[in-house]
């Protein structure tokens, strides 16, 4: 179930993403401790991060509280790892909708360099994905 | 040329793994001067020791050479060994196989000429090579203990009896440190004052202890076996041959500040003695906050004492002495947590440091032991307890783990329970980290004797509501937020190095790590010693620690310090520098760049013209010189030679390597 080829796709493109790595995390729950929107969600932020950590891909996709988090930014800013969840955050969104619909314009299209991409809003890049066909 | 022999270990496969041993043979056989190579798979055996031996005899070799790991391993084995054969021990050049080549590669294609090209290399230094003498320097037998804490007293004690004559310096008015704040210890719940006053007794009454109190040390120079310490015994403003510790001129003193005995929850005196027990009893005045010395007026502890042992014209008395041995037991600070504003610390009276809540268990502490909450003075229904404070933080803490904050705090909730059943704690930890003896038990107690709840998570923050604090977290095993309304929060606060490390590690010479802890010379092998001969560590200045540990880390560097004071004499560094009169300008930048002190002006005569001039050069000494090659990187003439490693020496190395495979 765990730790298979796509898993470590997904991880590797989660990283790239979002320039953070899960397994930094070592599960001390303060994201959740403070996080705002916790009331609404039904996967608790420390909990995203325990099932990256853990592949469990499916039931992220199946999870709300990526959709919840409100970007607020209160856990990166008091995560004792560096860890800037509110980032994983977005790039798990980002994959459930590439798992869901697929890109209709990839990265590779708008011809930039990474250097570029990583200055872009990623909403603004996923929303242009999704909406512009080729 | 001389008559060099190389010898080349396999290292078991360590080195023989990655590097063809024959092939560097067959090429050493080949360098100038090489008279023998042959190899050996342990060198650094008996049999391998006498190999070299037999073979110098035999051979009548003049050099030696060996191929094996680092110098910092068995240069000194080898030198033994040469010296045992008759030559001179600095004769002998070590070309580093092993940590230097075959550890750092894979492929023996690489590795085998790399091999080479550093046994080549130092074949070119050895054919280079002087016989050099050390010279026997004394010992000082006395030794210098910096920092009264629990660490400071145990070794100043073991040195003192095996005999030796130890100063105590201790930068507050009294010995004792953080263990004298603390009210029990775990996992015993011994009370920390009765295990822990017995020995500042002792340092006291010992007559092989001099103790320097409030005393501070401004300057180290010299080296093993001959330290040159000055030190700052700071003016009392009391005659301590005339004071009886009476404890008058405190009691009748008008001007109180904030207590640091008591982590600032409690207010002393501005003439006080820290603690009751303090060691030794005699006051000091606060002569930033005396009202006589600000303001110029007052004077009533003068008047009230009845022995006229006050003496407000006194003066910083500066010590200057000679060392055998320095052991540094500076001691730990509690971290300053108003980085954490979530948390209300500063904010928030009923938001505590775990030192500060340690301080309301104390009868002698700022509520007279009693346990309360400092925002209204009664007894708190539900205490919060917050670890990894600090701890094992990289975006606003510190790295590591602070190891003494899982067993304090369950400590803290013990003791929280014994004086009020009643009240419920909480304890919210990342993971609980208990080992050592007895150290798993004495927590368990804490969860089932005690009922004590730990909750495995984080507090996001605390914020007061209406009169209380409430405490919002997550409890991660059950994936539940929480919010706990809670009476009192304690912070289990991470224990960084003192403020003034790197200023102590700078007077010494030694070196700290990135969080200005001082560093041992081996993390395994040499724990207590330090990169500077003759300089220990011991106690919660090296690393985050508990009372055990430090003990155990003071009784071993006194062990070692005492092993160097027992020695008649102490060899000095054979490799020291020279300086060549008739080259040097005088411009003495050398003097400025040496960590040692060990280079000073002299006059030089010299015949310029029929006409007999004086000028001024630069000289080594060299029982000072450490062979550490500053100055012979500044001297612009290049009249500064380091001995066994000179410049020529150093070109013909680099010649050796740059030569085509």
């Amino acid at each position: 179930m765990i730790f298979s080829e796509s898993y470590h796709r997904f991880i590797d493109e989660l990283k790239k993403n979002t320039g953070q790595d899960p397994n930094q995390c070592y599960q001390c729950a303060k994201c959740s401790a403070g996080c705002p929107v916790v009331a609404a969600m039904d996967l608790l932020p420390h909990q995203v991060i325990r099932y990256l950590q853990l592949g469990l891909l499916g039931e992220l996709e199946e999870s709300r509280t990526p959709w919840i988090c409100a970007s607020c930014f209160t856990c990166a800013a008091r995560c004792p790892r560096d860890l800037d969840l509110a980032r994983l955050m977005e790039g798990v969104r980002l994959a459930v909708l590439r798992l869901r619909e697929g890109n209709r314009l990839s990265p590779a299209d708008l011809e930039l360099t990474p250097e570029q991409l990583e200055k872009l809003p990623a909403q603004a890049l996923v929303s242009s994905f999704r909406k512009y066909a080729k | 040329m001389p008559r060099i022999g190389v010898f080349i270990c396999w290292c078991g496969t360590n080195i023989a793994g990655t590097v063809e041993i024959e092939q560097v043979v067959n090429a050493a056989r080949s360098f100038p001067g090489v008279v023998y190579a042959g190899d050996y798979r342990y060198l650094c055996s008996e049999v391998g020791q006498k190999l070299i031996k037999d073979t110098i005899k035999k051979e009548n070799l003049e050099r030696v050479v060996v191929g094996t790991c680092s110098p910092r391993m068995h240069e000194v084995t080898f030198r033994k060994a040469v010296a045992e054969a008759g030559l001179n021990p600095y004769l002998l050049e070590v070309a580093n196989l092993r940590e230097h080549c075959s550890w750092v590669h894979k492929d023996p294609a690489e590795a085998t000429p790399k091999a080479i090209a550093l046994v080549r290399a130092a074949v070119s230094k050895a054919s280079l090579d002087e016989p050099l003498t050390a010279l026997m320097l004394d010992v000082e037998k006395r030794a210098l203990v910096i920092g009264g804490g629990i660490a400071g007293i145990q070794a100043a004690l073991d040195i003192a009896d095996s005999g030796y004559t130890v100063d105590l310096v201790e930068k507050e008015p009294s010995i004792g440190g953080r263990m004298a704040q603390l009210e029990k210890t775990f996992p015993t719940l011994d009370c920390a004052a009765c295990i822990l006053t017995p020995k500042m007794v002792e340092v006291a009454q010992h007559p092989n202890i001099n103790l320097l109190t409030y005393s501070e040390v401004e300057a180290v120079s010299g080296f093993v076996g001959q330290f040159d310490v000055r030190i700052r015994s700071r003016a009392r403003s009391i005659d301590p041959s005339k004071c009886t510790g009476c404890g008058i001129c405190y009691e009748k003193c008008p001007a109180k500040v904030p207590s640091e005995f008591d982590m600032e929850l409690g207010k002393r005196k501005v003439i006080y003695v820290p603690f009751p027990q303090a060691v030794p009893n005699i006051p000091v005045i606060d002569r930033e906050n005396c009202l006589y010395f600000k303001r110029g007026r007052c004077r009533i502890c003068e008047k009230e004492c009845p022995a006229e042992a006050i003496d407000f014209e006194q003066q910083d008395e500066i010590i200057e002495r000679r060392y055998g041995v320095i052991l540094v037991a500076t001691g730990f600070d509690s971290m300053d947590l108003t980085g954490y504003g979530e948390y209300g610390y500063g904010q928030h009276p009923d938001v505590l440091s775990a030192l500060q809540f340690e301080r309301l268990f104390n009868a002698s502490g700022p509520t007279a032991g009693q346990v309360v909450r400092l925002s209204n003075g009664r007894p708190p229904q539900r205490v919060v307890f917050i670890q990894c404070v600090g701890s094992r933080d990289i975006a606003r803490g510190q790295n590591y783990c602070s190891k003494i904050c899982c067993m304090f705090t369950s400590k803290q909730a013990i003791l929280l329970k014994e004086k009020l059943p009643e009240t419920e704690a909480y304890i919210f930890y990342i993971d609980l980290r208990t080992a050592g003896k007895g150290y798993e038990e004495f927590q368990r107690r804490a969860a089932e004797e005690y009922g004590v709840i730990y909750l495995r998570g984080s507090v996001g923050k605390v914020f007061p509501e209406g009169e209380r604090l409430l405490v919002r977290g997550v409890d991660s095993l059950s994936g539940r937020p929480l919010e706990i309304e809670a009476d009192l929060v304690v912070l289990a606060a991470a224990s960084v190095p003192r403020r003034d490390a790197p200023e102590l590690a700078r007077l010494m010479s030694i070196n700290s790590d990135r969080y200005n802890f001082f560093d041992e010379a081996h993390p395994k092998l040499r724990p207590v010693e330090t990169h500077t001969a003759g300089i220990f560590i011991a106690g919660a200045c090296q690393a985050p620690k508990d009372i055990p540990e430090a003990v155990a880390q003071a009784g071993a560097a006194a062990a070692k310090a005492v092993t160097l004071l027992s020695k008649e004499k102490l060899q000095s560094e054979a490799c020291v520098a020279k300086v060549d009169p008739a080259r040097c300008s005088g411009c003495l930048h050398c003097e400025a760049v040496c960590p040692y002190g060990a280079i000073a002006a002299t006059e030089t005569e010299e015949r310029v013209r029929g006409e007999l001039l004086t000028r001024t050069v630069a000289e080594v000494n060299p029982a000072l010189c450490q062979g550490c090659g500053c100055c012979t990187m500044t001297c612009r003439s290049g009249s500064v030679t380091l001995q066994g490693y000179t410049d020529e020496q150093m070109l013909a190395e680099v010649d050796a390597l740059c030569l085509q495979r």
